[in-house]
């Protein structure tokens, strides 16, 4: 017992103060998904029934999609790649909306942690890492079984691992700023409010020139659309210069985001 | 550092000290103008060692200090260092040796109870190897070996709260800050914690705690504040203060419906301290049995009588007063 509680041995402190124990936060979260690893596979699934709906039964009805480069494009390998962008998002978005509010109003979580060397930074920047592997993670879980179906054609759909990456990266560091904001559980009606319409409508189920151009302008702001992009284009057997704004945009807005929930988040937790 | 001439009486050399506070303040809500002072300008030292008390009621200051000496909450004001750090600008390095348990409990309801302490000792950035280690003594320390792989969510109050100091023990802090320990508990886990507590003391840790149980106090604590209205109204130990601030004993009378006034006029004279209750009255004297004999001579018939030793709450109650403050 004494060896515990007898004389100070220092603890090497030097090693969390380094990294702001971002890299402690994804260990914790490793941990606790050792016990609900379950959770990640029933997250595979709603995309896949979209897949089913709308790739399969309205893409039955569809054949292939007008106004595309490449004219032999099968209804569902033009969703597959948007529902693989949506899934990404969700995977991480989820993870620092609902999980993070649980953690921050809820348990309080954090004030414990932060009692320890690790810094608000590095909580903040440890969930959003967690979160956009997550979100790769049911990502890849989804490619899988769109392969299965017969939609992968080009060695290129191994872009899309980074490409979730990034797609996570952003939309969780937006979930992270918008959960500061969030007062209770009523509050994340505005999320879906928000989320819905552009899931419906960012390109998800039919390009682009469908709309007038005032409308696509307006499409093109969407987080989601430069993220359908980013995962598109190489899914359809892409590669070049026209992934370089869709990146640029995501580093950008996620950058951004992050920025702001850090502040938001010392102000809360360091008052 | 070369500040010595304010030192009130009692102080130690400048090294010696693990904490030392001057003119610490700390306001709240001051950006946007209407503020509220939580800490309004204090002075103290803890030694090393020591178990040190702050007591006060609700919404005295405690928990804020607390909180500043955690470096979880910026000072606003004065000065604080915590083992000869600058509690502003060296926080991470501070909270890197200390142990923090909070008022409520923030374990991990997830994790198993083992998993909480090898988590725990990570986020100080400990080699998993070591933190194994630690974390089976400390279960064996906290007693809850038995424990070990159950979900939190199967814990008592009293278990959840010892996993708490345990995780709190996992970097081997120098100091252990203590907010209420022993709110909630039921006697039993009291005891078991206050023993668990005794021995940190022996093993040479600095306790730092907050209580609203006096007998927690005089039990626990080498040395104390209390503090009101954000500001420490008094500084010593438990047995000193209740001969500066009390008598040796408390004689408490009771009467009949309608008879404590005029019993009580009796009765003035017979101390030189008088408590009119509502529902009793306290007389401050160094004999009770004495003081008794002389009150029954005089005819002032009690419905009952005590005569008990003074406590830290006569003198608690004496120097931050019997009203309610929420």
């Amino acid at each position: 017992m004494s060896a515990v509680l007898g004389p100070h041995v220092s603890a090497r402190p030097e090693l969390a103060l380094r990294s702001g124990g971002a890299l402690a936060m994804v260990e914790r979260n490793l941990m606790i998904y050792r016990h609900t690893w379950l959770l990640l596979v029933a997250e595979i699934f709603e995309p896949v029934l979209y897949l089913l709906a709308f790739g399969v039964g309205i893409g039955g009805l569809v054949g292939n999609v007008p106004g595309l480069a490449d004219t032999d494009v099968r209804y569902a390998e033009f969703v597959a790649p948007a529902l693989l962008a949506t899934t990404a998002m969700n995977g991480a978005m989820n993870e620092t909306t609902f999980n993070l509010f649980n953690k921050l109003k809820t348990n309080h979580t954090y004030e414990s942690i932060l009692t320890t060397p690790m810094t608000v930074r590095g909580v903040a920047l440890g969930e959003v890492c967690w979160a956009l592997l997550r979100g790769a993670l049911v990502t890849v879980g989804f490619l899988v079984a769109v392969t299965v179906f017969g939609l992968v054609h080009s060695p290129l759909v191994l872009l899309v691992i980074p490409g979730a990456l990034l797609v996570g990266f952003t939309f969780a560091a937006l979930g992270l700023a918008v959960v500061t904001y969030l007062r209770d559980w009523q509050d994340f009606q505005y999320i879906q409010l928000a989320m819905l319409p552009m899931f419906l409508f960012a390109t998800t189920f039919y390009p682009l020139d469908v709309y007038p151009r005032p409308v696509q302008l307006l499409v093109e702001c969407l987080p989601l659309y430069q993220s359908i992009e980013l995962i598109r284009q190489p899914s359809l057997g892409e590669f070049g210069v026209g992934l370089l704004l869709p990146a640029a945009y995501l580093l950008a807005v996620g950058g951004l985001a992050l920025m702001l929930a850090f502040r938001r988040l010392d102000r809360a937790l360091r008052s | 550092m070369t500040e010595t001439t304010r030192q009130p009486q009692g102080t130690v050399p400048e090294q010696a000290a693990m904490i030392r506070a001057r003119g610490l303040q700390k306001r709240y809500g001051a950006a946007r103008g209407e503020g509220f002072t939580a800490v309004a300008g204090i002075d103290f030292e803890v030694r090393p060692g020591e178990a040190f008390g702050i007591l006060g009621a609700n919404g005295a200051g405690k928990s804020s200090t607390m909180r500043m000496i955690a470096c979880t909450s910026p000072s606003t004001g004065g000065s604080l260092d915590v083992l000869g750090l600058d509690a502003r600008t060296e926080g991470a390095r501070i909270r890197a040796r200390i142990g923090v348990v909070p008022q409520d409990d923030t374990v991990d309801v997830e994790l198993t109870v083992r998993e909480n302490l090898l988590i725990y000792g990570r986020y100080f950035g400990l080699p998993k190897a070591e933190i194994r280690r630690r974390a089976t003594e400390l279960l064996d320390f906290a007693r809850l070996t038995d424990k070990a792989d159950e979900r939190v969510e199967a814990l008592s109050g009293g278990m959840r709260r010892r996993l708490t100091i345990a995780r709190a023990l996992i970097n081997e802090p120098e100091i252990v800050l203590l907010d209420e320990p022993t709110t909630g508990l039921d006697p039993q886990a009291r005891h078991l914690l206050w023993e668990r507590l005794f021995q940190l003391k022996d093993d040479g840790i600095t306790l730092i705690l907050t209580t609203h149980y006096m007998d927690e106090a005089e039990q626990l604590c080498d040395r104390l504040v209390v503090m009101d209205g954000g500001l420490i109204v008094t500084e010593g130990s438990p047995g000193g203060l209740i001969e500066r601030y009390c008598t040796r004993e408390v004689l408490e009378l009771r009467f009949g419906p309608g008879e404590r006034e005029a019993m009580t006029d009796k009765a003035r004279g017979l101390v030189e301290r008088i408590e009119e209750l509502p529902d009793r009255i306290l007389l401050y004297t160094d004999e009770g049995e004495a003081t008794l004999a002389a009150a029954h001579a005089r005819g002032v018939v009690p419905l009952t009588a005590l005569t008990r030793r003074a406590s830290l709450e006569d003198v608690f109650l004496t120097l931050t007063g019997r009203s309610l403050v929420d």
